[in-house]
């Protein structure tokens, strides 16, 4: 039957666009070959800090990058830890071990960037001598990675003893957490490997490699041969980010109007209740006692009306604005089921890479708030008055949440969110200010709606005389090739891939 | 103690919420902008004659500027061209030429003067360029920063490669004012004995003497920096812009989208396809590209159909930008410019009174377009050979990056459909090519009508339409 056929043609259409689609994000597409980061640098200089910190800013831009981390793969083999004595140079039964573990450890980086569509791995070892890096590189060479090295160099004792008990401390290595005992054995440990450690040289053995050289945290940096646009983005990401302590709070607006009429977008103002909010929100930003604070808004109405209760200045971004509904904009979730059945469906389906009509998608979000969260990164204390999709988006990168689990995170009203980074993560703590608000979350709906919908769609787009570009492994990943639709007349209906991704 | 909360009104031009007092907009308008500091910076560039000291200082004025940075070079050598009408040789420069040492420093000075002026009037970045290669000169720099209030971030270009050198050489101090009346060779020889001159005195940015400073040094070329105590986010930016860029010679081919089915109606904005003659203009640009045989070409569009359709009919591979899409015209998306007199005549004055910073209802600036597009342009930096296939406003931002036109000329930017621009960078600057394909297609272009008043008559309004269907 012709309703069969088209249905195979479907479903091979939509399993080849999804595979496209999910190499596709904006950035991701910039890269070709896939990249190996190589970290290196003594214990405790910050290789393990920044290697999860650029991984999880990296997967949110949409570049697929998982982190490699050596130390696991030796606790794995070498069940129990004994002393720093593991770690001496001239002790070869160790040094075997520890050669196998990082031979594994490329094995399982050769299956993430070949057979399971990771972009970048993010090799976090020591890597201090020539030697291990060369076969670092052979490896590289043999799958046509590129390699770029990220080392940390620190000699101000402080930092040093800082991370140590910040860190290591809890660390799995020393389960008895006596202070002093880790603190002296790990420095031990440290000097182990100081005895060969040869540094990146720039000016001789390393010149031709690319690499970023981190100095003192940050305060100078040695940049050697950029290849591609991201090792561009990751060196500019690196000499963004700082350790200093700080707190950064996410909220919405107060309730508006629309809100209480169940009206998504528009540009409305405060409800009552919303403005007891924005009182509260002063109120509970003088109980914490910062000593500065930055504000930031976006350029609608309810997050401005908001801060200006806050009595302090404020900086209005347009970027921070709520996503673009399109068509669907200031109507209530019931009129966009009435007027725009199969769109409302197509949401439900993948809530992330869904575009509205003539408007935006999450994805599309996550591109234009970058700006954002990088001068989030340089920045110290701040308060960021936003909106429900905005905060998802922002609250996704620092809590390290999948493109899947992003649009369904809880950002309710009158709630503020208090970050503060700590260890390798962010500590999260959730304050209601006791003012009653509307619920605007809408759930994931329990099953996947409107299959034969799909296929009818799918098969309209197979027979579409617009085509796409071929999107293979071979070539250059491409550019979001999400398709938009012409909203009214449909001479021409395209294919919003969103349906294609089922 | 709680004052009431001020009252938010809508600036009718660029639709920002600002407080307001008795009606009339508060004076400050918290509005996010790239300097955030009200401290002004210096940029002070290091490094012996013929490093492309002046290219990057050029280059980063005219990014930052673009971008919104109100930005200003300073060429010393200019200064010292107005003191010391005729250049006659390299002994000028001699280090025991005691009076070419006076005019220099006075020329340096008297410099640094129109810098006070310049930061002291609106200016947010001055770039003073000159050799300052000796940390003397660089304390006497920072004592002035310092006496002012204004952060100073240095730019120093090392590079040994006496290949690059002698390129710098030909491509710009040949042509410099100083040699007019030269010969090539004997140009060359004196350029070369200059450079000496400054040599034994030069003290680089040194990793511990200088350790304090705020710096980026560029080593051969741009293959190697070193970065030190980036200070805000506008260095921040700076460091990020020069790193990107690159002095490989390439073309950037700007060209709009084939004629479409709105563009003949005369309606803006929309998502139309191609028109017939739109249709043979993509087959014509096929062509053209291929005559052209560029090395590596990549092709970028906007995903909207009329870019889609026209880069498929070449035939190549290319990617999609959503940040390519043309400006959003908010409510006045898909009307013709008569049906926007006839039910926003407010908005359609106030769009001619400032169109750069006019702001449709629920839809984009041109300076909106620009934030946009700047990852665009930092990527177009990044790359070679580059066609862009894009829109009239889109095109037009572009444009003005490349041709340094302000804000008030780009929003006038003459950009036709079936036209390509071909821009190559030459020297300082870019050189443009236009190239049209013949094939005829509706004009576009609405000049600024003479009466921008609100109150004009919608004949006066609509004077400057072009003609359509």
């Amino acid at each position: 039957m012709a309703t069969d056929s088209w249905q195979e043609a479907g479903k091979t259409r939509k399993s080849h666009l999804r595979s496209c689609e999910k190499k596709s994000s904006w950035a991701s597409y910039m890269t070709n070959s896939p990249t190996v980061i190589v970290m290196t640098g003594l214990p405790a200089r910050g290789k393990t800090y920044m290697s999860k910190k650029l991984t999880r800013y990296l997967n949110w831009i949409g570049v697929p990058t998982k982190v490699f981390n050596l130390g696991a793969y030796r606790r794995e083999a070498v069940k129990m830890y004994k002393s720093y004595d593991f770690f001496r140079h001239d002790n070869k039964e160790a040094m075997e071990i520890r050669k196998q573990c990082a031979l594994v450890a490329l094995e399982d980086v050769q299956a993430y960037l070949t057979e399971e569509g990771g972009q970048i791995a993010v090799f976090d070892a020591t890597n201090t001598t020539r030697e291990r890096r060369d076969l670092i590189l052979s490896f590289a060479k043999e799958n046509s990675y590129k390699v770029f090295f990220v080392e940390s160099v620190c000699d101000d004792p402080d930092v040093i003893a800082a991370n140590i008990l910040e860190v290591k401390v809890s660390s799995p290595d020393y389960p008895e957490r006596h202070r002093e005992r880790v603190m002296d054995d790990f420095l031990k440990r440290i000097a182990c490997y100081e005895v060969t450690y040869q540094p990146l040289d720039p000016d001789h053995d390393d010149k031709d490699l690319s690499f970023i050289k981190v100095i003192n945290v940050g305060r100078r940096f040695l940049v050697n041969r950029v290849q591609d646009y991201i090792q561009s983005r990751i060196v500019y990401y690196l000499m963004n980010i700082h350790v200093h302590p700080r707190t950064i709070y996410l909220c919405r607006h107060g309730e508006s109007q629309h809100n209480v009429l169940g009206k998504i977008g528009g540009d409305s103002e405060l409800s009552a209740r919303g403005k007891q909010f924005a009182h509260a929100l002063r109120e509970f930003i003088k109980q914490q006692k910062l000593a500065d604070l930055k504000v930031w808004t976006s350029q609608l109405r309810r997050t401005i009306q908001t801060a200006e209760e806050l009595g302090s200045p404020y900086e209005q971004w347009k970027i921070l604005n709520e996503i673009d509904a399109g068509v669907c904009e200031e109507m209530t979730y019931e009129m966009i089921q009435d007027s725009y059945p199969e769109e409302f469906a197509l949401r439900d389906q993948d809530k992330y890479h869904y575009r509205y009509p003539g408007g935006e998608s999450y994805q599309d979000m996550v591109q234009r708030l970058e700006p954002v969260i990088m001068e989030l990164e340089r920045q110290g204390n701040v308060l960021v008055i936003s909106h429900q999709a905005v905060m998802r988006c922002l609250l996704a990168y620092f809590l390290d949440k999948s493109a899947d689990e992003l649009p369904y995170l809880k950002c309710p009203l009158h709630t503020v969110l208090k970050l503060t980074p700590v260890a390798y993560g962010c500590k999260v703590e959730t304050f209601y200010l006791n003012i009653e608000a509307v619920n605007t979350h809408r759930d994931r709906p329990p099953h996947r709606l409107g299959n034969a919908c799909i296929t009818r769609r799918s098969a309209a787009a197979v027979k579409k005389p617009w085509k796409l570009p071929p999107c293979s492994r071979e070539e250059p990943r491409r550019g979001r090739t999400l398709a938009q639709r012409t909203n009214t007349q449909g001479d021409v209906c395209w294919m919003n891939f969103v349906c294609a991704c089922v | 103690m709680a004052t009431p909360p001020r009252e938010l009104t809508q600036n009718p031009l660029k639709k920002i919420w600002m407080p307001c007092k008795n009606g009339l907009p508060e004076k400050h308008i918290s509005q996010r902008k790239v300097c955030m500091t009200n401290c002004p910076t210096l940029i002070v560039t290091v490094g012996l004659p013929a490093r492309g000291k002046t290219y990057i200082s050029k280059k980063l004025t005219r990014y930052l500027n673009w971008i919104g940075v109100p930005t200003k070079e300073f060429n010393v050598g200019q200064y010292r061209r107005e003191c010391v009408k005729i250049y006659k040789s390299f002994e000028f420069f001699r280090p025991d030429n005691e009076e070419g040492l006076k005019i220099r420093k006075h020329c340096a000075a008297s410099a640094l003067n129109d810098v006070r002026t310049y930061l002291s009037e609106g200016g947010q970045v001055a770039v003073f360029d000159a050799t300052n290669t000796t940390r003397e000169r660089r304390d006497t720099i920072m004592k002035f920063a310092d006496l002012n209030g204004y952060k100073v971030f240095f730019v120093e270009s090392v590079c040994d490669d006496p290949e690059v050198i002698a390129s710098n050489i030909v491509q710009v101090k040949l042509g410099s004012p100083d040699y007019t009346d030269r010969n090539t060779d004997e140009a060359v020889e004196d350029f070369m004995k200059r450079i000496k001159c400054y040599e034994n005195s030069y003290e680089t940015l040194d990793e511990i003497k200088d350790r304090d400073l705020s710096y980026i040094k560029i080593m051969e070329v741009g293959s190697r920096y070193l970065v030190n105590r980036v200070l805000d986010h506008i260095q921040s930016r700076i460091v990020y812009y020069l790193m990107n860029i690159h002095i490989a010679p390439r073309s950037i081919y700007l060209c709009r989208h084939g004629e479409s089915e709105l563009n003949i109606k005369g309606r803006i904005g929309g998502d139309s396809g191609l028109s017939a003659r739109g249709k043979l203009f993509a087959k014509f640009l096929g062509k053209f590209i291929q005559e052209q045989n560029i090395k590596d070409l990549k092709v970028w569009t906007s995903q909207m159909k009329r870019t889609i359709q026209t880069a498929e009919a070449l035939g190549v591979p290319y990617e999609q930008w959503k940040a390519l899409n043309e400006i959003d015209a908010g409510v006045c998306e898909e009307m013709m410019y008569e049906e926007i007199q006839d039910h926003y005549p407010l908005e359609f004055a106030l769009r001619d009174q400032d169109k750069y910073r006019y702001r449709y209802p629920k839809g984009e600036s041109y300076e909106d377009l620009v934030q946009r597009l700047e990852p665009v342009i930092m990527e177009l930096e990044r790359q070679e050979n580059v066609l862009v296939i894009c829109h009239q406003a889109v095109m037009r931002c572009l444009l003005a990056y490349f041709l340094d036109k302000t804000a008030e000329e780009l929003p006038y930017l003459k950009c036709p459909l079936h036209t390509v621009l071909k821009l190559t960078p030459v020297a300082y600057g870019c050189k443009v090519e236009s190239i049209s394909l013949n094939v005829e297609a509706v004009n576009t272009h609405r000049d600024r009508p003479e009466n921008v008043d609100v109150s004009r008559p919608p004949d006066e309004a609509l004077l400057t339409v072009p003609a359509h269907q």
